[in-house]
């Protein structure tokens, strides 16, 4: 925070907001706090690693994805854009539930699969918020991976071709490096999406911290306390999210031509 | 188009403010057989529904059936949303600390229903190491955690009973608690049929269990719990109550 | 089986009793009427909001630059959840204050209040993007020749404007469609919630998740395709971009 950045205005909203803050801790109901402190902690980890991994399961679908959409031969290209087309036209509460329920459903037809290997996963709701919150981010980023595929410049990889070097090669030294560092302003404002969209899995039964917000409100039937507290948790994730992008762009050589 | 914003914002506004006279009532916007249940047409059906129009007929006045997410249908009561909770909602002291209630109009007991063929019994030792179902905010939720909690291997949340009957269904819970007339519409279905049968009910716990199933209204509002008592009596009364009550039930459910 | 659950499908599906297509399809026009009063709430928020931003004075942009950073850092379900029970109480406590009645605002009112918020964020930063995004010489040129703030708006920053707007804003509004489903966790009965109410009525999950599924594919793609028109149209008269 530079000199130029506390403006004389800055400081009197500042200190109107620190008055807030003061006002709200003292005259707001903080009782259930220490009850709950447990289980808050527990729904602010499941929320972090559920985010964390639907991000890397998803990249890692969205780079063939857009790959396949950006270059590839027709019978790879058309599944891939419906794919993109299906999951993006569609409201992810809508999938998560017929992911879990609707799967579900299915599940008494089919006998054998409660003595399967696979049941004790099956039985839980994590893997169901987890393989929809992956689908829907490899959905969105793929598209996003093939406009910066697309985006790279042509002229390079061509060089590269002319030279000898082999397909792999080129995607793996020049044209998914480049790609993926034109795409990176767009991913973090899609992480900061991706978190918005984990609250969602609450209502399929898994508890991240939006459940525990709720679950105090029903036990104790306070309702904006846990609500405020809750978009605070929030705004210092995404804060968070936004300083780690920050700082990888700021990593990287860029060279603006 | 600024005449046609106008006209907009006054309709919207007139939807909601000229409705002082009629009372709203709120159920619960989920299928809740036989109690409430949409149905192919979009319109409630269900003994509740039935009589919500009895009282209301009773009490001379005019109610109007508004569906509210069941999370949040106490804080729709308190903010002002609807007037008046009929959503076979228990009295219980920990809901007597928000909202008031009117004289009860059922009191039924509370069963688990669990797979056939699994053994299981309705108390700790019978639960112990099974995954329990039960719908958020309610007695049954209460209930299992003060009583099952400790023994059992999970307690799942869900919005709604519907969605733990759907998951006993699908094998993710062992059991699930909750009202037994509920459950036995569950179980007269053919997926409930087929898959599962009652394990006894529970035993009694009348500060969580609550005092049977009232009318939910604000603090202070005695006129409107006055109105709503009146109506209760006079259907018990006059017959109208077990004439609603026939076409569902074999025998009343006013209970003790 | 298979060919059992083919026509107990189209069965549960159709139009009118005991069908629920009726159900369903009210349900999308609800959807879809909340889609069009949020898009439009939002996007009338969004000029004020880049004008704002970009000609207001320093307290004012600050205060816009608050309400875009937390309307976009907090998750639209706990937005929802916090204006629909807030706006509801902070205007019926102002109501009893001044001695009036409460009122009911339907859930339709509120749905719209609240997404049209949370689009209005969005459509802020899309519209000064697009402002800034036309050519500062055309605005001097028209100044210079004198013309009026009123028609320099209308006849040369509006109609560039749009050009780039126009993918942003179809962006939210393919976003407020979808929103729309997360009002079905207040019970709000749009078309998620029917699906939902239809399938608990009848355990038909999987059908009635697959044809809501259906219905909204079928909105976005022929959103998509009326707002590529608009697109076009809008860019007429301009070189064409590389892509």
């Amino acid at each position: 925070m530079t000199r130029d950045f506390w403006l004389p205005h800055r400081i009197v909203m500042a200190a109107l907001f620190a008055a807030l803050v003061v006002w709200c801790v003292m005259t707001l109901r903080w009782d259930w706090l220490p009850d709950y402190l447990g289980l808050a902690a527990q729904g602010i980890w499941r929320t972090l690693w559920l985010l964390a991994l639907s991000l890397l399961l998803g990249m890692t679908l969205a780079v063939p994805l857009g790959l396949a959409q950006a270059a590839g031969p027709l019978w790879l290209a058309l599944p891939a854009r419906s794919f993109c087309t299906v999951i993006r036209g569609t409201p992810l509460l809508l999938q998560l539930w017929l992911l879990y329920y609707g799967l579900g459903s299915l599940f008494p037809q089919i006998p054998w699969i409660r003595q399967s290997d696979l049941w004790p996963i099956l039985r839980q709701a994590w893997p169901y918020g987890l393989l929809a919150l992956t689908l829907s981010f490899a959905a969105y980023e793929g598209e996003v991976m093939r406009g910066a595929f697309r985006g790279v410049g042509k002229g390079q990889l061509e060089a590269a071709k002319s030279m000898g070097m082999p397909r792999l090669t080129i995607l793996r030294r020049i044209w998914l490096p480049q790609a993926l560092h034109r795409a990176l302003p767009t991913l973090g404002g899609e992480t900061v999406l991706q978190l918005k969209a984990t609250p969602l899995v609450a209502t399929i039964t898994v508890v991240d911290i939006y459940a525990v917000a709720s679950r105090v409100r029903q036990d104790t039937f306070i309702t904006y306390e846990p609500l405020l507290l809750l978009a605070v948790v929030y705004m210092a994730i995404t804060g968070l999210i936004v300083l780690a992008f920050r700082h990888f762009e700021r990593r990287i050589p860029t060279r603006t031509a | 188009m600024t005449k046609i914003a106008l006209s907009l914002a006054a309709a919207l506004m007139m939807t909601g403010a000229a409705m002082a006279e009629t009372v709203k009532v709120g159920i619960a916007a989920e299928p809740y057989p036989p109690f409430a249940s949409p149905d192919a047409a979009g319109a409630w059906t269900g003994w509740e529904v039935d009589m919500i129009g009895a009282v209301c007929k009773a009490a001379e006045m005019e109610c109007e059936i508004v569906p509210v997410a069941w999370d949040g249908i106490i804080p729709s009561l308190t903010s002002g949303q609807i007037d008046a909770i009929m959503a076979s909602m228990s009295i219980t002291e920990e809901r007597l600390k928000t909202i008031d209630f009117s004289d009860k109009y059922y009191n039924t007991p509370t069963v688990i229903v669990g797979p056939k063929g699994m053994d299981m019994a309705a108390t700790p030792e019978g639960l112990a190491g099974k995954i329990i179902g039960v719908q958020v905010s309610t007695i049954h939720e209460a209930y299992v955690q003060k009583h099952f909690a400790a023994t059992a291997a999970e307690v799942k949340l869900y919005q709604t009973q519907d969605e733990a009957n759907q998951d006993l269904i699908a094998g993710r819970i062992d059991a699930t608690q909750a009202d037994s007339i509920a459950l036995d519409a569950f179980l007269a279905s053919a997926e409930g049929m087929a898959c599962c049968e009652s394990k006894g009910a529970v035993a009694d716990d009348t500060e969580i269990l609550g005092l049977g199933v009232g009318v939910g209204l604000r603090k202070g509002e005695d006129d409107l719990k006055a109105k709503f008592n009146a109506g209760i009596a006079k259907i018990l009364a006059d017959g109208t109550y077990e004439a609603v009550s026939k076409p569902y039930f074999a025998s009343s459910i006013y209970g003790g | 089986m298979l060919a059992l659950t083919a026509s107990s499908t189209l069965e549960l599906l159709q139009y009118s009793p005991p069908g629920w297509g009726a159900n369903l399809l009210r349900g999308l026009m609800n959807s879809v009427l909340i889609a069009l009063g949020a898009f439009g709430l939002g996007a009338v928020i969004g000029v004020g909001g880049a004008y704002g931003k970009l000609y207001g004075g320093p307290v004012l942009r600050d205060l816009l630059a608050i309400y875009t950073t937390v309307v976009r850092a907090v998750p639209e379900l706990v937005l929802i959840l916090i204006l629909y029970y807030a706006v509801t109480d902070a205007v019926n406590q102002i109501l009893l204050g001044l001695g009036q009645d409460r009122i009911q605002i339907s859930g339709f009112a509120a749905g719209i209040a609240v997404l049209g918020i949370v689009q209005g964020a969005y459509a802020t930063e899309v519209i000064r993007g697009a402002i800034l995004s036309v050519p500062g010489g055309q605005v001097e040129a028209a100044r210079a020749m004198g013309m009026p703030a009123g028609l320099l708006a209308r006849r040369i920053t509006l109609p560039l404007m749009l050009s780039a707007a126009l993918p942003g804003l179809a962006n939210l509004w393919l976003i407020a469609t979808k929103d729309t489903a997360l009002l079905a966790v207040v019970g709000f009965g749009e078309l998620t919630q029917e699906t939902r109410q239809a399938a608990g009525a009848t355990k038909a999950y999987f059908t009635f998740f697959m044809a809501a599924g259906g219905l909204y594919l079928a909105l976005s793609i022929s959103s998509g395709w009326l707002f590529a028109r608009a697109e076009r149209w809008a860019r007429r008269g301009q070189p064409e971009l590389r892509g």
